[in-house]
Formats: C-alpha cells, sequence, structure tokens
C-alpha cells in the first residue's frame, strides 16, 4: 500500500522520539498500545514558534526572586544554583507571565515584539 | 499427568462458583467489581477470600461498573494481574471502558455472566449484552456449561497474557442456566494453573517509576490508524494461540480446546449452530434425531472474537442446510448477530448450505429439547432451495 | 521553602506542551509536583491538560502517567494504588510512591463527581487535584456546575433574554469534605506558597486527600494571557475563591482578604461577564452576585471560627 500524499505531510514534522517511535514507523513497529515508552519527549516539540512577543531579561536588574521560573507555563526560565540564567525560548509562546509577575519596581523582564534581537537570552537564540 | 490426576478433585459448584474457584486459583493482584445479578455471587465468594486471607489480592470495591473496570485498567497498567467480573446492564455501562481496555493491550480476564439487557429489566440469561459488546476488541469465548467456565478463564489468562496479544479477554457463562446450575467439576490442583499461567508481565508498568511512560496519550490522524491496525493484528494472530494453549490445556486436563466444537458433523446433511449452555441441550437433540436415522449434526462456537469464519466454512460446506441458534437480536431486520456472521462466513466456500436463523430464548425463555428439535426438522424445509420464507424465525415466542 | 531553593528540584512537567498561551494548569502542576518528595505517579482525566500534554508521541510528563478516559480518574487511580498496595504486601515492591490524579471541574464537579466519591469512600491514599478553570474549556468553553453565575459560555450564552450562566456553583471542597477525609483544601495558582504548602499536607495525609486549585483559562475567561496570575488573585482577593482547609474534620481560614475588593472588580477583568457592564452595567444583577459571595464568605468564616 502506498502512502497518501496527505499521511506523508502530518509525519513530516515528527522528530525521531526514541528507536521505538520513529516518524515513519509503520504499524508492526510502534509500541503496543499507544505507549510513549518514555518521560519528557515534548522537549522536542518547540512551541516557541508560536511566539509573536518574546521575554527580554536584565540580569543587571533581577533580584532572582524566581516569580518568572515559578509561573512561567511552559518552563522557559533557567536556573541554576538559585540564580535565574536566562530564558529559554524553545517553548516560549509569549505569554507576558514572566514581565507581569516581575516585582514592579525590579522590573528585569520586559516583553518586545519578536523581530527585536535581544543579547540576554539563552536557549535558541 | 499420572501425579495430576491424582491431584485434581472434582467438587459439585455452580458456575460462578467454579468461575470463582478459577479466579482463586488465578490469584490475580487486584480484583476491582461490582455485583449484578447474576454475577453477584462470584464477587462475594472473591471477597470472601480476600478477608479470610486465602488470597493475597488486593479487593476494590468500587461504586459502579464503570469504575470496576477503569480500576481494572489501572492496576493492570501499574503492572499487577487484574480481573473483575460482570453482567447485563454491568457490562453495558463499562462500554467505554471495553474499547480502552482493549486499545491500551491490558490483557484483563474478566467473566461475564450473560443475562438480558434492560429494558424492560430482566435478570435471565441471554446473549445481548456480549453479543452487543463483541466488537469492542474483547477476545470473547462462551462456556457450555461451569466446567468449560472454569477451564476458560484459566486458558484465558494465558492468551490473554500472551505477547503477541496483550489483549482483554471476556470469558462468557449463561445466568442462571449455569451460573446457578450444579455440576461435578475437576479442578486442578493450585499449583498446577500457577504453573500453567506463569507470571503477570505487563511490558509498560507504570509501577516501573525508574522509566517513566506516558500510557493512554492523544493519538491523531498521524499514528491511531497503526494502532488500530496493530490491534487488529493481535486479534487475528490470537486464533493460533488460543488453539496451542487450548492444546497445552488438553495435556494438563485431558480436556482440550478449540475455536470451535463440531459434534456428529462427519457426516451430516444438517446442522445446528449454537453458543453457550443450549449447545448441551442440542447434543442430546442430535442424539434423538440420530437414533431416528435423521443425519444431524452440531457447532458450537466457542470463540466467537476472533470469529473463526474458516473453521465454520470448512465445518459447515458439506452440510445442506444450517440452522443458526441466537440467544440475541441485534434489530439489524436481518437477524442475529450469529447468524449474520455465520452467512458471511459460508459467503466464500465453493458448496454454499441453507441458511436460517432461529432467534430463541431471549430474557431466559426456556429452550427444551422439543423446540430445538422442532427447529432442527425445520431446516430440512430449506432442503429444495425454498427461501421465500422468512430466514429468521422467533423460536418459542407466543404470536 | 524559598522560590530559588523549589528551582533546586527537577521539574516533572515540561514545557513543549500545547497548552494555550498564558494557561493557568501547568502552574498548577509545577507547583504540585515541586512539593512532592516520593516519585509520583499521575492519572489525569482527558480534558486540556490530557489532551495538550500526551500529543503522541509527545509526552511534557517526565513521571510516570496514565489517561483513560473523562469520568474516571480517581477509579483508575484507585487501581492503580491497589496494584501498589497488593504488590507491597506481597514484598514485590518496597518503595513509597505518590499517587496523584488531576481532573478539571469538568472531570470532577461534574461527569466525575461519582468516581471521585467511591474513590474518597473507600479511602485510597492519592492526591486528588481538581484543577478548576470553572468551564468545560477542552470542548470550547461550556457551563460547568464550577462556572460562576453571570458567566457567558457557549451553552450558557448572553442572551437577550438571560444573561449568562443563571446558577451558583456548586461547593465541591465542602461535598469533598464531607466524605470525612484527612485532608481537603481550596487553593489558587496564583497563590504558590498557599498551594505548596496544602500540596505538602495533602501527600503526607494519611489517606486520600482533595486540592481543589483555581486554574485560570484566559481563553474561557476571556483575559490577557499575561493577566493570568493576577485574575486568579482576584477571585481569591474579591472571596469568591476563598483560600481554606479542612484538615482531619477541622476548617481553617488560610487567607483573610485585608482590603475590601468588589467582585464587580474581579469580573470586570474579565470578557466572559462583559455583558453585565456593555451596554450599561447590571447593577442588580451584580449586587446579587456579590451578597451571595459575602453570604458564603461569612458562613465559611463561621464555619472556621468555630472550629477554633
Amino acid at each position: 500500500m502506498t502512502e497518501s500524499s496527505q499521511t506523508k505531510n502530518l509525519l513530516k514534522d515528527h522528530v525521531i522520539i526514541d528507536k521505538a517511535i520513529e516518524p515513519n514507523a509503520g504499524w508492526r513497529d510502534l509500541p503496543i498500545g499507544a505507549v510513549i515508552p518514555k518521560g519528557g519527549t515534548s522537549r522536542q516539540f518547540t512551541t516557541g514558534d508560536w511566539r509573536t512577543i518574546r521575554p527580554v531579561w536584565s540580569p543587571e536588574k533581577c533580584i532572582h526572586c524566581h516569580r518568572c521560573w515559578l509561573y512561567c507555563p511552559d518552563m522557559c526560565w533557567v536556573s541554576e544554583d538559585k540564580k535565574i540564567q536566562g530564558v529559554d525560548l524553545t517553548n516560549c509562546k509569549g505569554c507576558g507571565i514572566c514581565a507581569n509577575v516581575c516585582p514592579t519596581k525590579v522590573h528585569a523582564i520586559e516583553m518586545h515584539p519578536e523581530d527585536t534581537k535581544t543579547e540576554h537570552t539563552a536557549g535558541e537564540d | 499427568m499420572a501425579l495430576q490426576e491424582k491431584l485434581t478433585k472434582t467438587a459439585a459448584l455452580t458456575g460462578n462458583e467454579a468461575a470463582a474457584q478459577a479466579m482463586r486459583q488465578i490469584h490475580p493482584d487486584v480484583v476491582a467489581a461490582y455485583p449484578i445479578t447474576p454475577q453477584t455471587e462470584i464477587v462475594q465468594l472473591y471477597s470472601t477470600f480476600v478477608n479470610d486471607g486465602i488470597v493475597h489480592t488486593e479487593y476494590v470495591a468500587v461504586e459502579s461498573e464503570h469504575s470496576a473496570l477503569s480500576a481494572t485498567i489501572g492496576a493492570a497498567a501499574a503492572g499487577a494481574r487484574s480481573m473483575t467480573a460482570t453482567s447485563s446492564n454491568g457490562l453495558a455501562y463499562m462500554w467505554e471502558m471495553l474499547y480502552i481496555a482493549a486499545g491500551l493491550r491490558l490483557p484483563i480476564v474478566m467473566p461475564v455472566v450473560n443475562r438480558a439487557l434492560s429494558g424492560p429489566i430482566n435478570i435471565h440469561c441471554d446473549h445481548s449484552d456480549t453479543m452487543g459488546a463483541r466488537d469492542a476488541g474483547w477476545i470473547q469465548i462462551y462456556s457450555e456449561n461451569a466446567q468449560e467456565m472454569y477451564d476458560n478463564l484459566i486458558q484465558a489468562v494465558r492468551i490473554a497474557e500472551n505477547p503477541d496479544i496483550m489483549l482483554p479477554v471476556m470469558v462468557t457463562m449463561d445466568g442462571f442456566i449455569i451460573s446457578h446450575g450444579m455440576e461435578n467439576v475437576e479442578l486442578l490442583p493450585d499449583r498446577a494453573v500457577e504453573e500453567f499461567i506463569g507470571e503477570y508481565r505487563y511490558p509498560y508498568a507504570l509501577l516501573d517509576i525508574e522509566n517513566p511512560r506516558t500510557i493512554g496519550p492523544l493519538t491523531l490522524q498521524d499514528f491511531y490508524f497503526e494502532h488500530k491496525r496493530a490491534q487488529a493484528d493481535a486479534v487475528v494472530k490470537a486464533k493460533t494461540v488460543i488453539l496451542k494453549v487450548g492444546e497445552e490445556y488438553g495435556q494438563l486436563t485431558d480436556r482440550s480446546y478449540e475455536l470451535i466444537e463440531s459434534y456428529r458433523m462427519e457426516d451430516a446433511e444438517y446442522a445446528l449452530v449454537v453458543l453457550g449452555s443450549t449447545a448441551g441441550t442440542a447434543k442430546y437433540v442430535i442424539d434423538e434425531l440420530r437414533q431416528d436415522g435423521e443425519k444431524y449434526g452440531l457447532v458450537k462456537i466457542r470463540v466467537c472474537r476472533p470469529f473463526p469464519a474458516v473453521r465454520l466454512g470448512e465445518v459447515l460446506s458439506r452440510v445442506t442446510a444450517v440452522g443458526v441458534m441466537d440467544r440475541a437480536d441485534s434489530f439489524s431486520g436481518e437477524g442475529g448477530p450469529i447468524f449474520a456472521e455465520v452467512r458471511a462466513a459460508l459467503y466464500g466456500v465453493s458448496h454454499r448450505p441453507h441458511c436460517i436463523n432461529y432467534i430463541y430464548g431471549l430474557g431466559g425463555r426456556d429452550i427444551g429439547p422439543d423446540l430445538i428439535r422442532s427447529a432442527a426438522l425445520d431446516i430440512k424445509s430449506l432442503k429444495d432451495g425454498s427461501e421465500s420464507d422468512s430466514l429468521v424465525r422467533y423460536l418459542g415466542v407466543r404470536e | 521553602m524559598a522560590l530559588p531553593d523549589l528551582a533546586k528540584k527537577p521539574v516533572r512537567f515540561i514545557g513543549g506542551h500545547r497548552a494555550c498561551a498564558g494557561c493557568g494548569f501547568p502552574i498548577t502542576i509545577k507547583i504540585i509536583l515541586q512539593a512532592a518528595e516520593n516519585p509520583v505517579i499521575v492519572g489525569c482525566a482527558t480534558g486540556c491538560m490530557e489532551v495538550t500534554s500526551t500529543i503522541y508521541p509527545y509526552t511534557s510528563w517526565e513521571c510516570s502517567f496514565i489517561h483513560s478516559a473523562f469520568e474516571n480518574v480517581a477509579a483508575t487511580v484507585s487501581g492503580i494504588e491497589a496494584a501498589y498496595t497488593s504488590l507491597k504486601r506481597q514484598g514485590r515492591i518496597d518503595k513509597d510512591i505518590t499517587f496523584i490524579a488531576f481532573g478539571g471541574d469538568g472531570g470532577t464537579y461534574d461527569i466525575g463527581l461519582q468516581a471521585l466519591s467511591g474513590a474518597l469512600e473507600r479511602g485510597h491514599k492519592m492526591v486528588y487535584v481538581c484543577y478548576d478553570n470553572q468551564g468545560y474549556m477542552n470542548t470550547g468553553i461550556q457551563r460547568s456546575s464550577a462556572t460562576p453565575r453571570g458567566a457567558n459560555t457557549t451553552t450558557s450564552p448572553a442572551g437577550k433574554k438571560v444573561p449568562g450562566k443563571q446558577q451558583y456553583p456548586k461547593d465541591l471542597t465542602a461535598i469533598v469534605a464531607a466524605h470525612g477525609i484527612p485532608y481537603a483544601a481550596q487553593s489558587s495558582m496564583s497563590h504558590w506558597n498557599d498551594l505548596y504548602r496544602k500540596a505538602k499536607k495533602a501527600f503526607a495525609a494519611d489517606g486520600p486527600a482533595f486540592l481543589n486549585v483555581l486554574s485560570t483559562c484566559r481563553l474561557g475567561w476571556g483575559t490577557a494571557p499575561e493577566d493570568t496570575v493576577d485574575v486568579a488573585d482576584g477571585a481569591v482577593q474579591s472571596r469568591l475563591w476563598p483560600l481554606y482547609e479542612i484538615e482531619k474534620g477541622k476548617w481553617k481560614l488560610s487567607l483573610k482578604p485585608r482590603r475590601h475588593y468588589p467582585v464587580e472588580k474581579w469580573m470586570s477583568m474579565q470578557g466572559r461577564f462583559r455583558h453585565l457592564f456593555n451596554p450599561q452595567k447590571n447593577e442588580t444583577f451584580i449586587e446579587e452576585i456579590q451578597s451571595q459571595v459575602d453570604a458564603k464568605w461569612e458562613e465559611l468564616v463561621r464555619r472556621c471560627s468555630a472550629e477554633t
């Protein structure tokens, strides 16, 4: 049986999750019962391309209160040794919660239109 | 063998007691069940085993059948051998979860005591409950008597948990007729059952926390079809596995099992096709007819899913006419579900016999030798190829 | 626990999920899972959380996860907990594991109430979390029994004759508490410290525990994505969503908002109440809602002070 062009289109975006789930895996090769045999595979699905505005972080203003880290629904803020390191934009949808929960007096995060380049972001840029 | 025979014991048991004894010997880690007539006795007995410390099973006294199967699904996915049991409306209430258990490929074994579906409400036997569930993705095995119920349940564990299959299995017996009728049942030693079924294996156990998995994700246009295709393949493969397990079980007990049972079919000109307890009465009628010089035989469908179409075709292509007895109506306007499937099975055979449907016994209406005999003789009227009358006949209903 | 310390623990729910920008429930999950010390097994009802976080072959869960259907997460997790109890009794497993069931208000207040009640009564050691976003948001914003009076939803539309949903929400937390379980609490994702502390208590409870957590749905509520935390906070400040807990039968208020914050102010932040303000303000209707909120608050305060 040949694949329809529609099927091919649906499959093309998939990356290899595991040996067990390859993008064009036939029915014989998939784990039974539609189980995803490992955790955290959505790390490979980039939701950052939904974004129209992006958070721009000013490390010099940051007090590392971690409210951005906590309230980010997409787990983008990177923390190491209790310090915010920056924002990984791979999955950032540009919701703006981080800028909003950043304490008013601190104001270390601003939302900028997506075409503005910035230096203080970690991750995909 | 000799040793096994010595340890095997015979006990007078009802079908429900035989099912409960099979469950005790299967010794599942979890049983989650809800009582419903005529299955209630099974869960009562099992609760007694639990509270008397005879089994290590965790018994979950759920608040509904929907939760019974949901909890069983959770437990089976967690990595524990898990069972439930139900009947009639209870099975209907599980409907959604039946498909999910099969789609998740969880090897759950469930005794179902056949009872008519409401409405109107009725507590007695017919097959409307499990016939409605025949396309839910479960393997279905029908039992003629309490001994078969016991034997089928034990084999069902091996079938369900076979790595090539991994599908849930429902094993049925006729409500009250078998579930509450007392028979001599030969029980295997506990140890023999334990060895026969082996350890429970589910490859993606949730409790294996070092290897986190996601069970039951959303699969869309790009993968759902592949998962369903794989599920369909497992059902096909089940035929071989069921035969292998049936043969192995025969070595253990001298009672081997196939997909169907042929009774006096060697030179038969006419055949009846039946499921469940009616097969016993029908065999008696066949013997009587044979004494009268009439060449009748019987085919009992033991495994309804997967449907043994090829085997039925082989056996039935040699006869002139077949009477298919359905203990359920499909309300398709074209007869009962088994009739439709048997006729489809005969489509491809070179010598196609006449085929007629007898819908009988709904809501527990008694089916005695006289009625079966009248149906058997009625089949002869089809001999000359006259199919002008309705092919669907209701047996034992007041006009 | 200070937030920077909380960030040192690995997060067991990651990005790449397909929830809307500014969705509230990922925050709820994060706070709750950070409070868990043991390995967790999560069960999830059908709903936004499940469909956005497990689109095959992608999963955002770093822990063991199962979804089976909409109305039965409490029963499914009951089965997992029973399997654990059985295997532990048999000596086949020795680890301590925490079991969490997540359901939206649809899967908890409505279609899943029976399974929830059954599981609570049987006493399975699990933490049931209702991420309450006040409506059936996954199917496109229909009213649930958690939807506040006056809200415009697709099945309680703001019509010419009927201004949105007519009924007040069901008091689920009280219904759950009536089961006599060791711990039940109401919290909000806007109040992380409160939620974190309550999740800790829930995990430590000797039996079933329940958390009803207000989790903003900015699409269904008609709010800007960046206001997700603020609008949930408004529900708490206005006393429409009081924070309290019932520990071994004792009712305790967790937060008494200091300033008067009219419900009207909270409602006016959200598109779903717009018809009560435009073209003209529906004073009577809003006043009636305010007096109901006040009455419920007084009742809660009485209940809590009677216990002390």
